[in-house]
C-alpha cells in the first residue's frame, strides 16, 4: 500500500491551493493513505485547513519557532526524519517545492520526480521535459522510496468536507544554523492571485514601460483578473519577477489567459498551455501565439484594451 | 584559495525547436546544436564577476558527461574559467548521482561557493544544487538574482512565487541561479585561443567514488498534446462578443 507524505504550503495562517493539488495527485495513487505535514512556528489554523481537504486520512503539526519562514535547510532534516515509512513524499512545484524537496530527496537518498502531472501507478508517472515539448512517463523499482514535486497546474485542488485527525509529531533532528532569513518583499497586491486566478491578463515587451502595464491593471481590475508578464517584459523592468509566466516562472492554468503583446516563445507557451481559453492581441498576425490562440486579435494593444475594458464595463 | 566550483551542463541549445523521436527514444539530438544551459552560463558568469571583484581567486568549471562536453568547458574556459574538470561518463546520470560528484569535488578543492543553475532546459528537473547541499550539509540559496559576499557569509536575493526574498549563509554554500543575476558576458576570439592552453582535467566516477546509479527509467518519450488554432477576430467588439459567448466577462 502506498503511505504519501505531503508538505502543506502556506504563509503562516492560509493553506496554499498548492496543497490541496497536490492531495490530487496523491489521491490518484490507488489505495494511497494520505497524510499531510504542517512545519510553522505554530500550525494550528493551517493544520485545522488541510485536516477539511477530501482524502487526507492524517495531519502532522510540527511547530518549532525556527519553522516560522519556510527555509528549506531547516524544514528538509526534518521532514526527511518525518518520512521515514512513508513511500512517497510530495511538494508542489512552485519555489516553495522546488527549493525544498530535492534537498529532502538528497537527504533520504531518494530519486525525485520533478513536475508529475500524471499518475500511472504508484510507480510509474508522466512528467515533462524540454519546456514541455516532451512528455517523458517514467519509472522507479518498485519498493523505492520516491520523493516528488507536483506541477499544480496538472490537477484540480481536492474538495473540502474532509475531517482529519490533527496529531503533533515530534521530530528530533539537529537544526542547522548556518542559514538565516532575512526578509521577503512581497508586492502587495489586492488582486487575485497569479497561479490560483481563474483570469488571467498578461502583457509582454510590446507595452514598452512600466506606466504602460497599467493599461493591463485596469483592465484585469475590471474583469477580477490577475495580472502576468511574459520574460521579456520582465527582463525589461516592465513587471516585477513574480509576474512572469513560462518555463522559469509561473505555469497556470486559468479559466481565461487574455494576453497582450505576448508572440509566444516556446518558454511562454508552456507555462500557459494548460490554460482552458487562450486570447491574444498582438500587432504582428504572424506570431507564433496566435498558432495556440483559441480567440486571436491582430490589431493595436493600446486600442483594444482600454476598448474591452469600456465594453466589460457597460455591459455590467 | 578561495575557489568557486561553477557546475555546467552540455544542452541542446535553446533556440532549437525540439522533437521527439518517432520511437519514443528521447528527443532528436543528431545534428542539433549543443550549448551550455543558460543558467549555467549565468553562474559563470557570477563567478567570474566575484572573481574579477577580488572575492575569489579561482574558478573550476566543471561538467560530467561522454568526450563531447569537452567543447562546452573550452566555452567556460574562455569566458574566463582558470581550469576545468571533465568527469568523463557515457552513462545516464541523473541529479543525485550529479550532486554525489560535485560533493567529491567541492570537498577535494575546498570551494567557498558552488554555483550553479537553478535548472537545465533538457530535464527541467531543477534538482542538482540542493541535493549538493544536503550532501555537503551546507546552506543553500536557490534561484539567486543577486548576491553579495561579504565577511565569511553571502546574502543572497532569491526570486520566489511572493516576490523577492533575502537569506544570509555561512559559507562555504551552493547558490543556483535565475535569469536575472547577470548577463552573461561574449566570448571573444583572442579568450577561445588562450582557452586552449588552460588546463583541463578527465576524471571518472569510479576515481571520485561514485557510481552511475540510475533510479529512474524513462519508458517513453511523447510529443505534448497540441491546441490548435482558434478564431480570429477583427475588433474589440468582437472579441467582447467572443468572451460573452464562453462566458468569460
Amino acid at each position: 500500500m502506498s503511505k504519501i507524505l505531503i508538505i502543506a504550503e502556506h504563509d503562516g495562517s492560509r493553506l496554499n491551493q498548492a496543497t490541496a493539488k497536490c492531495v490530487t495527485c496523491a489521491a490518484a495513487v490507488a489505495g494511497a493513505e494520505i497524510t499531510v505535514a504542517v512545519f510553522a512556528a505554530d500550525s494550528a489554523a493551517v493544520a485545522a485547513q488541510a485536516a477539511q481537504l477530501a482524502g487526507v486520512a492524517r495531519v502532522l503539526r510540527v511547530d518549532h519557532p525556527a519553522n516560522a519562514q519556510p527555509v528549506a535547510a531547516t524544514l528538509a532534516p526534518q521532514l526527511a526524519a518525518l518520512a521515514n515509512g512513508y513511500t512517497h513524499v510530495f511538494g508542489p512545484s512552485t519555489t516553495f517545492g522546488k527549493d525544498l524537496m530535492p534537498r529532502v530527496a538528497g537527504l533520504l537518498g531518494a530519486p525525485q520526480l520533478s513536475d508529475i502531472m500524471a499518475v500511472e501507478s504508484a510507480t510509474r508517472f508522466r512528467r515533462p521535459m524540454y519546456a514541455g515539448n516532451a512528455i517523458v512517463t517514467v519509472e522507479v523499482a518498485a519498493g523505492t522510496q520516491l520523493v516528488a514535486t507536483v506541477r499544480t497546474a496538472s490537477f484540480e485542488a481536492a474538495g473540502s468536507g474532509g475531517n482529519a485527525p490533527v496529531e503533533a509529531a515530534a521530530v528530533q533532528v539537529e537544526l542547522p544554523t548556518h542559514t538565516r532569513f532575512v526578509s521577503v518583499s512581497a508586492a502587495r497586491s489586492d488582486r487575485p492571485d497569479l497561479q490560483t486566478a481563474a483570469r488571467v491578463v498578461s502583457g509582454g515587451r510590446a507595452l514598452g514601460s512600466a506606466e504602460n502595464f497599467q493599461i493591463l491593471y485596469s483592465l484585469a481590475d475590471r474583469m477580477a483578473a490577475a495580472v502576468g508578464a511574459s520574460r521579456a517584459a520582465v527582463d525589461a523592468g516592465y513587471a516585477a519577477n513574480d509576474m512572469q509566466v513560462g518555463q522559469t516562472g509561473k505555469i497556470i492554468s486559468p479559466e481565461l489567459y487574455l494576453c497582450f503583446g505576448i508572440s509566444g516563445a516556446i518558454q511562454h507557451l508552456t507555462g500557459i498551455k494548460d490554460a482552458r481559453t487562450i486570447v491574444a492581441v498582438n500587432k504582428d498576425s504572424e506570431a507564433p501565439i496566435f498558432e495556440i490562440a483559441d480567440i486571436g486579435l491582430v490589431g493595436d494593444l493600446f486600442q483594444i484594451a482600454p476598448e474591452l475594458e469600456r465594453l466589460i464595463a457597460a455591459a455590467k | 584559495m578561495k575557489r568557486i566550483l561553477v557546475a555546467i551542463k552540455r544542452v541542446v541549445d535553446y533556440n532549437v525547436r525540439i522533437r521527439v523521436k518517432p520511437d519514443g527514444t528521447g528527443v532528436v539530438t543528431d545534428g542539433v546544436k549543443m550549448s551550455i544551459n543558460p543558467f549555467d552560463e549565468i553562474a559563470l558568469e557570477e563567478a567570474l564577476r566575484l572573481k574579477e571583484k577580488g572575492l575569489a581567486e579561482e574558478v573550476i568549471v566543471v561538467t560530467i558527461g561522454p568526450s563531447d562536453c569537452q567543447q562546452q568547458l573550452r566555452t567556460g574556459l574562455a569566458m574566463g574559467a582558470d581550469r576545468a574538470i571533465h568527469v568523463q561518463t557515457d552513462a545516464i546520470i541523473e541529479p543525485l548521482v550529479a550532486a554525489r560528484v560535485l560533493h567529491k569535488l567541492a570537498e577535494k578543492e575546498q570551494v567557498m561557493l558552488a554555483i550553479l543553475g537553478k535548472q537545465a532546459i533538457d530535464d527541467d528537473a531543477s534538482q542538482t544544487g540542493q541535493i549538493l547541499a544536503a550532501l555537503w550539509g551546507r546552506p543553500q540559496a536557490t534561484f539567486a538574482s543577486r548576491v553579495e559576499i561579504e565577511g565569511g557569509t553571502a546574502t543572497v536575493t532569491r526570486e520566489v512565487d511572493a516576490g523577492l526574498e533575502t537569506l544570509n549563509v555561512d559559507l562555504p554554500a551552493v547558490i543556483t541561479t535565475d535569469l536575472r543575476l547577470n548577463e552573461p558576458r561574449y566570448v571573444k576570439l583572442p579568450d577561445i585561443m588562450k582557452a586552449k592552453k588552460k588546463p583541463l582535467d578527465i576524471l571518472d566516477l569510479a576515481s571520485l567514488g561514485v557510481e552511475a546509479l540510475q533510479q529512474v527509467q524513462m519508458v517513453k518519450f511523447e510529443p505534448p498534446a497540441q491546441r490548435s488554432r482558434g478564431v480570429m477576430v477583427k475588433d474589440a467588439q468582437e472579441l467582447f462578443a467572443a468572451l460573452q459567448k464562453k462566458g468569460l466577462v
